[in-house]
This record gives C-alpha cells, sequence and structure tokens, in this order.
C-alpha cells in the first residue's frame, strides 16, 4: 500500500538516489501527459509528482505558470486529472504525488478528494500554499485514506519549524533548494549540502531537494548527498519548447534517461 | 489613533475566514512580521513616531465635510464626506503605507515592494519609500498601467519601478500574484507592503489597524458635528482596507448601520463584475481564506470593474467574516451608476471623486434619498479622481458609439 515508503527502501537497498518527476497533469493536453508520463516511467523514473492545475500559481515560476495555463484551457480538472492517475496505474506502480494550491481542493471537498485519490491510486499529496498551521482539515481527510501529506522545508525554515513539519509530514521531505520560485536559476550545490545535512538531523523521513535543478550535472552534484532529486520545470521547458513534435515522449524519456543515470551508485561517486 | 486590536488567534482567523496560506519560504518572513505587528506596533515610541507622521506628513486629520449640495439632491439624510482624497498623495492608502514602512525600517529591511490596482497604493508606497530614503518597486498589472497612466508617472518621479504583469487579465490580481512570487525570490532583504486587508496574517488584521484612523477621527468629528453617532456609513470594496478603517471603530455601536459597496461592473447577474461577496463563494487566495470569484473546479475567474481599485476577484477576510455575522451589509453599485455618481460629485461639490470612492458616493446617495433630515450618513470619499479623468473619458466615448 504504503508505494512511497517502500520506493525509497528499494532505492536505498540499491544505493541509488530517487529521480522524481513533476509534470502538470494534461500539458499540453490529457493524452500527450499520458504519454509523456509512460515514457518518464519506462526510462526509470522514480516518483511521479503530477501537478494540479491552479490560475494563480503564485509559488510558481513562468514555465510552470504557462504550462498550469495549457493544462487549463486543455480541461484539466480534478475529475479528469483522477482519471490520468487510473489510466497510469494501470500501467504502473510507481509511487504517485499530486502538487496542489489550496483552492482547487477546497472547491472539491477534501472528504471527496482524498477518497477518489485514494481509488484512483495516489499514493501522496503536495499543497504548497498550505502550511501546517491550516491543514487540520485536511490531515484529517488524508489520513482516512492512508494517503502521504509531503511538505516543504525552504531555506528560510528555521530549526523548531523544521521538526514540526518533519512532524506533521509523512512519505519524504521536499527540501527547496533556493529562495525562489520553481524555476529559479543559480544552484549552489554547497549551500545545499549544508541545509541538507541540517535539515537531515532532524527526520528519519527521506529528504528530496528541488528547485532550480536543471542539468544532470545538477542532478549529479545534488544526489551524491540527497536521498532523491526533484526535476520540474526542466521537464516542462522540455514540454514547451516541443509542443507541435511528435517525439515530445521519446524527448521527455531522454531527459529522464539521462536525470536517472546521475543518480546511480557509480554516477554519483564520480561527483 | 491606530491601536492592534488582540482579539484574534494567533493565525489571523476571523471564524473560518483569514488565516496564512502561503508558500514555506514565506512563513518565517510572515511570522516575524507578526511578531513586529504584535511587539513593535504597540510600542508607545512607534506610536508616537507613526502619530507625527500621520500629523505632519500625511496631514491628518482629513475633515469631515458636511455636503449640502449632495444633501439636497438626495433630498433625505444628511451626508457627510470623510475627506480620505485630501491627505497625502490623494487617497487613505498612505495611512497604511507610512505605518509598514515604518515598521519595516523598524525591522531594519530596507526594500519595499507593492502591488497596485489603480496606483493609489503604489504611489503611497513609493511616497513612503521616498521619505525613509528606502528602494521601492511596484507591481502593476498592465491593463492598469494603461488605464491609470498618471499614477505610473507618479511613481516613476517619486524613485521607484514600477514593473508592469503581462499574465491573466493583467489588473490587480495578477499584480499580486507577480509581487507574491517577487517576494518569495526576495524575502530575505525585502519588505512586502500589501496595500488591502488582504492577504495572510498579519496582513489583514495590521492593515486593519493602520486604517482605523479614519473611523477613530469620524467618531470624533461627527460628535462634535453633530452631536452623535451616524445612522449610516458607507464605503466601497475591493480588497476592502477603506471600508475597515472606517467600520472597524464603529462595530460595536450597534446603532450605526454599516454598508459595503462592491463594483458591479456591468451588472451581477451579467460575468462582468467585481461583486466577491455578493456573488462568490468561499475559497482561499492570495494567503487567506475569504469570499473569491471562481469556477466550480476552484479556478479564479476575472475580475471587471471601470474602477481599477475595486477589479479584484477577492476580498479581505474580515469583510467575509463580518458579512457572515451579519454586522456589515454589503451590495452593488454598477460602472454606469459610479460614473453618474462621479459627474454628480464634480458639479455639486466641486470635489473630483475617485472612481473607486464614486461607488459609495452612488449608494450613499441612494440610501440618504429612502432617510430622513434627521438622519446622518457618512460617505468615505476614500481618494480624488484625476488619475481616472481617462477611463471616465474612455468610458463614455464607448457608451457613445453603442
Amino acid at each position: 500500500m504504503k508505494r512511497i515508503e517502500t520506493r525509497f527502501k528499494d532505492l536505498k537497498a540499491k544505493d541509488e538516489k530517487a529521480l522524481v518527476g513533476f509534470i502538470t497533469a494534461c500539458d499540453p493536453d490529457y493524452t500527450t501527459s499520458l504519454a509523456l508520463v509512460k515514457e518518464m516511467c519506462d526510462a526509470g523514473l522514480d516518483v511521479l509528482e503530477l501537478g494540479i492545475p491552479f490560475s494563480d500559481p503564485t509559488a510558481d515560476g513562468p514555465i510552470i505558470q504557462r504550462s498550469s495555463e495549457r493544462a487549463l484551457k486543455a480541461g484539466a480538472t480534478i475529475t479528469r486529472i483522477l482519471g490520468l492517475v487510473q489510466e497510469i496505474r494501470e500501467y504502473t506502480e510507481i509511487p504517485i504525488v499530486l502538487f496542489s494550491y489550496t483552492n482547487p481542493l477546497l472547491a472539491f471537498g477534501y472528504e471527496a478528494f482524498s477518497t477518489q485519490a485514494a481509488d484512483a491510486g495516489v499514493d501522496g499529496l503536495l499543497v504548497v500554499d498550505m502550511p501546517p498551521e491550516e491543514s487540520a482539515e485536511l490531515n484529517t481527510a488524508l489520513a482516512r485514506k492512508k494517503l502521504d501529506l509531503i511538505r516543504l522545508v525552504a531555506p528560510t525554515t528555521y530549526e523548531k519549524r523544521i521538526r514540526m513539519i518533519a512532524d506533521a509530514s509523512s512519505g519524504f521531505l521536499y527540501l527547496i533548494s533556493m529562495i525562489g520560485v520553481t524555476g529559479s536559476g543559480g544552484l549552489d550545490a554547497a549551500a545545499v549540502e549544508t541545509h541538507y545535512t541540517q535539515v537531515k538531523a532532524l527526520t528519519e523521513m527521506p529528504v528530496c531537494v528541488g528547485f532550480g535543478i536543471s542539468t544532470p550535472d545538477d542532478v549529479g552534484a545534488i544526489a551524491r548527498f540527497a536521498d532523491g532529486v526533484v526535476i520540474g520545470s526542466a521537464f516542462e521547458r522540455l514540454i514547451e519548447t516541443n509542443l507541435d513534435k511528435p517525439d515530445l515522449p521519446a524527448l521527455i524519456g531522454d531527459q529522464t534517461r539521462a536525470y536517472k543515470a546521475r543518480t546511480k551508485p557509480s554516477a554519483t561517486g564520480l561527483d | 489613533m491606530p491601536q492592534p486590536m488582540h482579539n484574534l488567534n494567533n493565525l489571523g482567523h476571523f471564524g473560518p475566514f483569514g488565516g496564512m496560506y502561503a508558500g514555506e519560504t514565506l512563513m518565517s518572513a510572515l511570522l516575524e512580521l507578526r511578531k513586529g505587528y504584535d511587539e513593535i506596533v504597540k510600542k508607545p515610541e512607534f506610536q508616537e513616531d507613526l502619530n507625527h507622521l500621520l500629523a505632519n506628513y500625511v496631514g491628518r486629520p482629513t475633515p469631515l465635510f458636511h455636503a449640502r449640495r449632495l444633501t439636497e439632491h438626495a433630498g433625505g439624510a444628511q451626508i457627510y464626506l470623510k475627506r480620505e482624497d485630501l491627505a497625502h498623495t490623494g487617497a487613505h492608502k498612505i495611512n497604511n503605507t507610512v505605518g509598514q514602512a515604518l515598521l519595516a525600517k523598524w525591522m531594519g529591511k530596507k526594500r519595499l515592494i507593492a502591488e497596485t490596482g489603480a496606483g493609489q497604493h503604489g504611489v503611497a508606497t513609493a511616497t513612503t519609500a521616498a521619505l525613509f530614503g528606502m528602494e521601492c518597486t511596484v507591481f502593476m498589472g498592465k491593463e492598469d498601467v494603461r488605464r491609470q497612466a498618471p499614477n505610473v508617472h507618479r511613481m516613476e518621479l517619486l524613485g521607484a519601478t514600477v514593473i508592469p504583469v503581462d499574465s491573466g487579465a493583467g489588473t490587480l490580481k495578477d499584480a499580486m500574484n507577480e509581487a507574491m512570487r517577487h517576494w518569495s525570490s526576495t524575502v530575505d532583504k525585502t519588505f512586502y507592503v500589501i496595500g488591502s486587508v488582504a492577504g495572510p496574517h498579519p496582513y489583514p488584521s495590521m492593515v486593519r489597524d493602520f486604517q482605523r484612523v479614519i473611523g477613530l477621527e469620524t467618531r470624533e468629528q461627527i460628535e462634535k458635528e453633530e452631536g452623535r453617532l451616524p445612522d449610516l456609513i458607507v464605503a466601497c470594496i475591493g480588497g476592502g482596507s477603506n471600508a475597515m478603517g472606517i467600520f472597524h471603530p464603529f462595530l460595536n455601536d450597534r446603532e450605526v448601520a454599516l454598508l459595503g459597496v462592491e463594483a458591479a461592473g456591468e451588472g451581477i447577474d451579467t460575468e462582468k463584475h467585481a461583486a466577491t461577496l455578493s456573488k462568490g463563494s468561499v475559497g482561499v487566495l492570495h494567503g487567506s481564506r475569504s469570499y473569491v470569484l471562481q469556477d466550480e473546479n476552484g479556478q479564479i475567474t476575472e475580475a471587471h470593474s471601470v474602477s481599477a481599485g475595486l477589479d479584484y476577484p477577492g476580498v479581505g477576510p474580515e469583510h467575509a467574516w463580518l458579512k457572515e455575522s451579519g454586522r456589515v451589509v454589503y451590495d452593488s453599485i454598477t460602472d454606469a451608476e459610479a460614473v453618474g455618481a462621479f459627474k454628480l460629485m464634480c458639479r455639486l461639490e466641486g470635489i473630483i471623486p475617485a472612481l473607486e470612492s464614486a461607488h459609495a458616493v452612488a449608494m450613499g446617495l441612494k440610501k440618504a434619498g429612502q432617510m430622513s433630515s434627521r438622519e446622518v450618513v457618512v460617505i468615505n470619499l476614500s481618494g480624488r479622481g484625476d488619475k481616472d479623468m481617462s477611463s471616465v473619458a474612455e468610458y463614455d466615448a464607448i457608451r457613445e458609439t453603442l
């Protein structure tokens, strides 16, 4: 049942790090999105994050803003995205985390969401703009369906708060690499490692690092110390620049393979 | 003078509304700001600095003017205008920016950012930044940059950088999105001056406290003029800061009716309005739980109003709570009614009101007409309308071609 936990255990046994891939669900449309996910899974993706698009994504940079617009234009709704998850679930056992802003979930209803998400085969949820302070109601709904609640830790999060957040999460912790929105530049692997070590000392959970990681070299630099690496905007950039190309799924597959290679023991050892 | 009200739990909830719905990157800054609001703003030295600035820089108290010709025109209650248009920079927004910039100074921040719709809050922030020698960047939707051009020039003259925001409809919502993104990227050195009683806690409470001066003065002034409290206070609502400011000191006076006026745009039964409390539903936007205009999937829909300052699909959470509790009544005024009141005010009182404030004027006239001459209505004239010349001309031109 606990696909996320099992996946991290298996990776640890193989001395591999997790490649976590984010794409906005239904970007550019439902069918292409399904094809992209299948390619990513075939190429060795370890955890899939599917973004539920929101009209006002205040934590996202321009790349994910535009991907959200495309997905909404293509008719993405929670119901449709859960349909997509169901189809992905028929294909693979990859852990699936949905990534959302509060409002679409609130409109759908937390209880209804938890029930239907669990039925579709979702494993966890991350809500960007809902800190632990505001999430009692959602916690109850998710716990009832044994869904993981993944939470973010930022460079600005002080130690006492990191503990509080870790206690309020399950599955894995998502460490934001830098002060910024998604898709920012200027990754400083050394600074991230210092922060990572500090966070890791406060939790037993796997800790994955995201924001600003775009090249296979970036992945290698972070995978050297972290339990997992999250790629989001870099996948979305690839989608955006190849929207009309029939080989878009193949391109995503190649990119995924290039990232994944850098999370394996032979690769991480070199960095 | 504004005194913080400490009747909230520490997440800034108003019943089921409010709260701190923010990304983790911003949480520490918000908690630090909450501490600043709770501890610094209360200090007598802070209040002394603030009061000095309000009196000698902003020009407070602003007058409460008995508008005899408007009163005569309405043919009912005595109409008084709270002249926030006479505050420095021409609107109530400066009450808040002086307070927040002073807090920024006390907290050691040297850089201010702001979002703006009509440009009044942007101008007020740029003004205060100049006064304190701080750097200032203002985010403004590109449609608003177009329709409120005089304010863009003012901000630039005052040394601020104005960043036009191209996403969405290019209005206040989009400006706020971009300001929040920018804040997330520079949170370690930037103080975000939110212009309304919206956003995550502590903003709704803090902005209200800085704007309460409007209501506190009104109370003193009307008691002096009429020897009693008004029967009705009317104020326009976009995010709702001028309304919260004038309403709040009267919340416990049940005999004073409070009426908030939203923008009905082309009519609340069309898709082109900004009547969030009248036609919206509960949602989370820009950091707090309140009413929003949204579709059935929780996607925020575009608002519409002839006035840039009211053109916003959200509203401050305390207003949502005051609506639910029934203490404040909310109604709306169309573009056409507001433009009509704008012109009437010019000719009858020699005052050019902001289009935002013209919504309150239109509603105040309607209500006063249904009341007796012994009754008293106060309209919050939240700003002046020099910025709106081209919007009104454009509105008339479009109507003429129809």
